[in-house]
């Protein structure tokens, strides 16, 4: 019998999942943007989860804006790194402190 | 059988996130997203959120996990380079993932449903009547609907940004000109004068 609980305990795992590869590809800001996908698919796998054994539909309303916004900090995010990449010639963010801000 | 389907589900999407993660080849982390994505849609399935799951094939898999293919294809990038000291990374990566692990672990572990929400261990569909995507209609279209249309500005918005963002003006190239020609008038262009026989014409 499959419950809630097996459903949050691989969101949960692949939310570690998400952080850690953050913390594994620090330069390579394309690999950055894939674990930040991670992160938000276990948060949807989460909200569906819940939505499912509380019997309401609210969590995958919810997830679907969460996909919406996925989308869009992917299409910005790619944006910005394509126009990174034509400026400094490389994708290493963590050169990326010219401002020193 | 819905049991095995779930850990073959789940098992896949967490290998394959492993793999988005440790690939060597960028264009490899990709194929793995997309299978995770896939598995992340099988779970969803299971679940009864049949909706959510083509979406998620649809959205994710049809436009972002191939726009991140073009934008790995597309820019010449140095990735042996990148991959230059990212092991001391490690300690400091598996000490956060731990503790955010630990806090999970001990969250779950000390949880319970809040007052007056009953939590079923069965998993049921829409009422009867509605399919899935029917139910979710009904709730998006009328109790979310504010949200619904920020949702599709916030779209907008990205799209707007990703356009101004990488679009670049180039000098030096001929193109065409529509205000300019529509502001042509025969005064400007056209001169009629007397050509004497023998001589030729100036402009």
């Amino acid at each position: 019998m499959i419950g809630l609980t097996h459903y949050l305990a691989v969101s949960a795992a692949l939310f570690v999942l998400g952080v850690f590869g953050i913390f594994l590809n620090r330069r390579n800001i394309i690999i950055i943007l894939m674990a930040l996908e991670l992160i938000l698919l276990s948060v949807n796998i989460n909200l569906v989860a819940f939505s499912a054994y509380l019997h309401q539909v609210h969590g995958q309303i919810f997830a679907m804006f969460v996909l919406t916004v996925a989308a869009g900090e992917a299409a910005i995010g790619l944006a910005i790194l394509v126009i990174y990449f034509r400026n400094r010639g490389t994708v290493a963010v963590d050169q990326a402190d010219l401002m020193k801000g | 059988m819905a049991a095995f389907a779930f850990y073959l589900f789940a098992g896949l999407l967490l290998t394959s996130g492993l793999m988005v993660i440790t690939a060597k080849n960028p264009v490899h982390s990709v194929l793995w997203l997309i299978l995770a994505f896939f598995n992340a849609a099988g779970l969803f399935i299971l679940l009864g959120a049949e909706f959510l799951a083509m979406l998620l094939v649809i959205v994710y898999v049809g436009a972002v996990a191939v726009l991140f293919l073009f934008v790995v294809m597309m820019l010449d990038i140095d990735f042996k380079a990148l991959q230059r000291g990212a092991l001391q990374n490690l300690p400091l990566g598996l000490a956060v993932s731990g503790v955010i692990l630990a806090e999970v672990l001990l969250v779950a572990s000390g949880w319970t449903a809040g007052q007056g929400v009953i939590v079923h261990e069965a998993l049921a569909g829409p009422p009867p009547g509605m399919t899935n995507t029917q139910w979710i209609g009904s709730q998006l279209y009328t109790r979310y609907f504010f949200v619904f249309s920020m949702s599709g500005l916030i779209l907008l918005a990205a799209m707007i940004g990703a356009i101004v963002l990488t679009h670049r003006r180039r000098v030096g190239i001929k193109k065409q000109s529509i205000a300019a020609q529509n502001a042509r008038t025969p005064g400007g262009t056209v001169a009629v004068g007397k050509a004497a026989i023998g001589q030729g014409v100036e402009l």
